[in-house]
């Protein structure tokens, strides 16, 4: 929609001019969120596709996604042989509620800056370790765990005028065996439980992080395999009745025995051994 | 900027703000279409450098350098793309709003992609078709018949508007150029209930490019109901334009005016408005309970409110026989509560208007309308100005559902555009529609219903209460409406008490079926439960206790009516849809131990007409090109009267459809046509249109005859000629010869609405039930419909798949949710999921072969109807697979879940499996 309010746009930022921010200012990346509701608080857009950064780069140490990587460029990544984790990219893009037009402009950064608890771009980050580079307006640089960098419904550690640069998955993650689960109201619907284990090829730590269906990321760490008493336990301490998230989307209890059930299903499935041909 | 559109290269620079979609319709590219404005439906769909976006969510500035395709552009130098004629071989649409997103969105798509169509078409929405006309057209299947000679009725043949709606051309109300137009923008109330003390307009006015500010204070004092009917009084007398009293949040308090809709944003922002709050109250139950707060004290009678110190805006009393003795007599009883809840029409076409004066000074409004000629006369009571001085009429109108029988932008457009003697538009956000419109009634039944052992249904009482909202807009004829969900049952004991209660909450209005799917929702329930008390098969249940040719049909009073059985064919659709379940279990249920499998059904009886009187007006004339052009009042809004229109025309005139034009919804062309709704588009003004025909025939005979020399009973009209005797006159000349000597050949007709006949509807359906996730899935849905002589099948099938799918939504999905202070939080279709296409059963479709006695060549309506089984269809199966009755709505996988877990955490797991059938 229009944003009437808006009086100016920036598209050639520079990392001088995050300085100049100010009340009003706001981060345009895709613009897939911002453009779809009011903003009468904005005046201006600062244009980050203005800065031209290439979408992502592969080296040994793992994948750095620039923020303003679109959903579609994500989707065209040859990953490779050895990141076991690859698929996880298909499935947290499928799993966003908007369709392939909206992959066409949505950008990994956008979707873990807006901090929906659904955003499947923070279920992928925090499953995989990522690591937020983000800008600080006085031209510093500083990282944050993608786990820690949502910290609410629609909350994270942003300072104003900060900005997410990119996120960096580790190899040693990406190779790891993942097992993926989610479900919502509805068949394609938004997010209610989005739930990502992951085995260590190296020396079998599980990691299992919740998504979703809690106000923010949550992740348990085994250093091998659980047994399912023992999962449970870890859960139901690190997530709280009180973290599950409450909205339109799905009550809070039924979030809760999904997020249950799902961790089950994951752990046994993590447990089998890797299927023949299967990446 | 310098972008290029449809091969056409564009300069102007886009506000900073600005995205694609406005800056596109700004350069007159209105095949791009507003459904949500966030990138929810799709309607705006474009491809920029071959990559289709929506244009909603694309900032314009971001344009610059690019090549962007809309739908007018698809085809590039072609007549049609290849998808715009599948679409239209298809029939993949109806009201068509959603159908340059739809095209645009399918043109884009890879093979992979189209295996897979839940997935690749979840960012679009279409209301109306149920989403398989949509398929057929994205793989290419034909459904359309060719135009030829021949029988017409009965065929598939294609809508006239097709080659428009497919490339972009058909015109919906605002997809037109107007000079110095100004745009409105409406401010509303923050609080459910409250009295305005001061409204300052200063700082608003003050804005650069307003011109005009309308609050209370301007609007005139004449109380009336949005709410529109043949009948005025029926619908409470109780909104003002606006008013000095907000009795919902989200009401409208005033207008801002501008150059632009930035500016007149800017003004709603800047107007200060002071409220004295005042106690509010939600629930109907306790609005009707001495002490609560109340919202039309001062109305009565004189503005057909029921019992306003009581909260009251309609009620219904009224019994036959004795329901206590037959309840102290009966062998089983069931008793239960049953909720239907609110729900959004969400037609992809806001509430849209213009309003301008034309050269003579006179008042012009074009309009998204069911009701063009109610609205008319409305705007004439509210503004005091004889009816010559007021016209109204439509475009091609983008869905209604219900929710455009109702005066919601007009009044202000028109207060405007008179005062400030410019041209103004209205456009309702998708935001607006969820918050200040008007919704389904929520209604809660009481249902008590007894049988006796043999099987035979002997009681049936219902206590219905209707949250009709803060105004009573279709109150009373919602609460009335009832009658058929209990009349269609032969039970000589009956009562009925129906209370439709204000509340500081949104509207309820009208919504397709009218009352009749909320209290079918109970009965069919209750019947479903008599049922398995009594150990019988729901149908046969049923058989024994439907009304059958030849039965009265009693509610709760034993007056005299105009409805009669014009047809009759409940049997065979109880019998249809048994077969077909029988026949075919359907998808397999998916594979695992938590998935319990089941079947349920449900029937619906509508009257095909609105009680109380429904007009409507048709002409027809033989024009000088020798095609005949009829006119009607009844605006296309989706549900394809024109196609019909044309088929029954055609048949009477011996021609083919083709070589009838139609000229539609304004006021200057008719006298008078109570509008289309209450499903009755074909069997009222399709039945003006085959008499005018009628008559045109005779007219056109007699006048072949003259010119030929030959008796008239050796004339007939044909296709483009008369054959009188061995010659043939072509209608051409027939038309220039009679026009030469005396007046044009043509013929006027009208029709009443009365008597009505009955239409009947069965749906089946056969489900899986996840028991630990609350997944439902639909394994298998059918449908029987007794819609008379079907005139055009693959059409009256749309209606069908469109209203099974619409309630389907309903059932599973949809849910308005407001917060503590009467603040809805759904207010996008993020939050209140529309199905989309991957969503939705595909459903099998029978029809009934009868014909009426009073339908115009025998057919009846089949709008409203085929919505209202759906929900208890669907939770009866549910029942049969879990062994728990839901008996509120909807059925979303949590709620199903818990249920299901709580069940399991009080009863032991034989006593859990064996539920089902203990009752």
């Amino acid at each position: 929609m229009d944003l009437n309010t808006v009086t100016a746009v920036v598209a050639a930022p520079t990392r001088a001019a995050q300085a100049t921010w100010r009340p009003g200012d706001a981060w345009l990346a895709g613009g897939t969120w911002l453009f779809s509701a009011p903003q009468p608080h904005l005046r201006r857009l600062i244009d980050l596709r203005g800065f031209d950064w290439p979408p992502f780069r592969i080296d040994a140490g793992g994948l750095e996604i620039a923020a303003t990587c679109t959903l579609a460029r994500l989707g065209r990544i040859d990953p490779p042989a050895e990141w076991a984790a690859a698929p996880l990219i298909g499935q947290c893009r499928r799993a966003l509620l908007g369709s392939f037009k909206v992959w066409n402009e949505a950008t990994v950064g956008g979707n873990l800056c807006l901090s929906l608890p659904a955003g499947p771009m923070i279920s992928l980050a925090t499953a995989l370790d990522g690591v937020c580079t983000l800008w600080r307006p006085d031209g510093g640089a500083r990282q944050v765990a993608a786990l820690d960098f949502v910290t609410g419904p629609q909350r994270n550690v942003l300072a104003p005028g900060e900005l997410l640069r990119a996120v960096t998955l580790p190899a040693a993650a990406l190779r790891c065996r993942t097992a993926f689960r989610r479900i919502s109201l509805t068949p394609h619907g938004r997010s209610a439980a989005l739930l990502i284990g992951r085995r260590s090829p190296d020396d079998g730590a599980f990691t299992l992080t919740v998504t979703a269906a809690t106000v923010r990321p949550v992740r348990l760490a085994f250093p091998g395999l659980p047994g399912a008493a023992e999962l449970l336990t870890a859960l139901e301490r690190a997530v709280p009745p009180w973290l599950y998230h409450h909205d339109v989307h799905g009550a809070p209890a039924w979030r809760r025995l999904m997020t249950v059930r799902f961790a089950e299903e994951i752990r046994a499935e993590l447990a089998r051994p890797r299927e023949e041909g299967a990446r | 900027m310098r972008c290029e559109v449809n091969g056409r290269v564009f300069t102007g620079e886009p506000r900073p703000g600005q995205c694609l979609r406005s800056y596109l319709r700004e350069l007159g590219w209105f095949g791009v279409k507003m459904g949500c404005d966030a990138g929810d439906c799709g309607a705006c769909t474009v491809h920029v450098d071959g990559e289709p976006v929506h244009s909603c969510l694309f900032p314009a500035f971001r344009a610059a350098g690019r090549r962007v395709t809309t739908v007018e552009g698809l085809a590039g130098d072609a007549a049609l793309h290849p998808v715009q004629r599948d679409f239209l071989a298809a029939q993949g649409f109806q009201c068509g709003f959603c159908t340059a997103g739809l095209i645009m969105t399918a043109a884009a798509l890879g093979p992979e992609q189209r295996r897979n169509l839940p997935e690749a078409l979840k960012g679009n929405l279409c209301r109306c078709t149920g989403y398989r006309a949509i398929e057929d057209a994205v793989h290419g299947v034909v459904r359309v018949d060719d135009d030829a000679e021949g029988e017409s009725v009965g065929r598939n043949l294609p809508a006239p508007a097709g080659p428009q709606v497919v490339t972009g051309t058909a015109r919906y109300a605002l997809d037109v150029s107007v000079e110095g137009l100004l745009h409105a923008k409406l401010v509303h109330a923050p609080h459910a209930h409250a009295r305005i003390t001061a409204i300052d307009t200063s700082a608003a006015r003050a804005v650069p490019g307003v011109r005009a500010v309308f609050t209370h204070e301007d609007a005139p004092a004449r109380r009336y109901s949005t709410g529109r009917h043949e009948d005025a009084t029926l619908d409470p007398a109780d909104t003002r334009l606006f008013d000095d009293v907000v009795r919902f949040a989200g009401q409208r308090v005033a207008a801002v005016v501008a150059d632009s809709v930035a500016a007149a944003e800017e003004g709603c922002r800047q107007l200060a408005v002071s409220y004295e709050v005042l106690p509010d109250v939600f629930d109907p139950e306790v609005a009707m309970t001495p002490g609560s707060p109340v919202l039309h004290g001062d109305k009565g009678p004189e503005q057909y409110v029921a019992d306003a110190d009581r909260n009251i805006a309609a009620e219904v009393h009224g019994d036959l026989g004795d329901v206590e003795a037959a309840f102290a007599a009966a062998d089983v009883i069931h008793e239960d509560t049953y909720v239907s809840h609110r729900l959004q029409h969400a037609h992809l076409e806001s509430h849209a208007s213009l309003a301008w004066l034309d050269a003579a000074g006179r008042l012009t409004v074009r309009t998204s309308s069911q009701v063009p000629f109610l609205t008319r006369d409305a705007l004439c009571t509210l503004f005091a100005l004889p009816k010559d001085r007021v016209r109204v009429l439509c475009g091609r109108v983008g869905g209604g559902f219900g929710a455009k029988q109702e005066m919601f932008t007009e009044d202000v457009v028109a207060l405007a555009a008179l005062r400030t003697g410019r041209p103004v538009q209205l456009e309702l956000t998708r935001e607006e529609e969820f918050t200040a419109t008007a919704v389904r009634h929520p209604i809660s039944v009481r249902v008590k219903a007894a049988a006796r052992r043999d099987g035979t249904l002997t009681a049936l009482q219902l206590r219905a209460v209707a949250n009709t909202g803060a105004y009573g807009n279709h109150a009373t004829a919602v609460i009335h409406g009832c009658n058929e969900s209990i009349a269609v049952y032969r039970c000589p004991n009956k009562k009925v008490d129906g209370y439709a209660v204000y509340t500081n909450t949104v509207p309820s209005g009208a919504y397709r079926g009218y009352g009749l799917s909320q209290t079918i929702f109970a009965v069919e329930s209750a019947m479903d439960e008599l049922a398995r008390a009594l150990g019988t098969d729901p149908i046969a249940f049923r058989e024994r206790n439907v009304i059958r040719p030849g039965d009265p049909m009693l509610s709760f009073d034993a007056a005299p009516d105009d409805v009669e059985i014009g047809s009759y064919g409940l049997d065979q659709c109880l019998d249809l849809v048994r077969s077909a379940l029988r026949r075919d279990a359907g998808a397999r249920p998916p594979a695992g131990a938590d998935w319990r499998v089941g079947q349920g059904i449900a029937l619906g009886m509508i009257d095909t007409i609105p009680p109380r009187g429904h007009h409507a007006e048709a002409r027809i004339a033989l024009r000088a090109d020798g095609h005949y052009e009829l006119t009607v009042g009844t605006a296309e809004f989706g549900s394809g009267t024109t196609t019909a229109h044309r088929q029954l025309v055609a048949d009477v005139l011996g021609t083919r459809p083709e070589r009838i034009r139609i000229v539609h919804a304004d006021t200057d062309r008719l006298d008078h046509d109570t509008g289309a709704f209450g499903s009755t588009g074909i069997v009222v003004a399709g039945l003006a249109a085959t008499r005018a025909a009628e008559e045109l025939r005779t007219r056109v005979i007699a006048a072949g005859a003259r010119y030929a020399g030959v008796e008239p009973a050796a004339c007939a009209p044909a296709d483009d000629h008369v054959r009188c005797g061995e010659a043939r006159v072509p209608l051409a000349d027939l038309a220039t010869r009679s026009r030469a000597t005396g007046p044009e050949l043509s013929a006027t007709a009208t029709s009443e609405g009365s008597p009505r006949s009955v239409a009947f509807n069965v749906q089946g359906f056969r489900v899986a039930v996840h028991t630990s996730t609350g997944e439902i899935r639909i394994l298998r849905s059918v449908h029987a419909a007794d819609a008379g002589r079907v005139v055009n099948p693959l059409q009256c099938r749309g209606q069908v798949e469109g209203g099974v799918a619409q309630a389907v939504g309903a059932a599973l999905y949809e849910s308005l949710l407001w917060d503590d202070d009467g603040h809805l939080v759904t207010t996008s279709f993020r939050t209140y999921h529309v199905p989309a296409f991957g969503d939705v059963p595909r459903t099998e479709v029978y029809f009934a072969d009868t014909a009426d006695a009073l339908g115009p060549l025998g057919a009846k309506s089949m709008s409203e109807s085929p919505f209202t089984p759906v929900a208890p269809a669907l939770a009866n199966a549910v029942r049969d697979a879990t062994g728990i009755r839901f008996g509120v709505l909807p059925l979303t996988r949590d709620r199903v879940c818990l249920a299901l877990a709580a069940a399991r955490a009080t009863t032991t797991a034989r006593e859990y499996l064996t539920l089902g059938r203990r009752s």
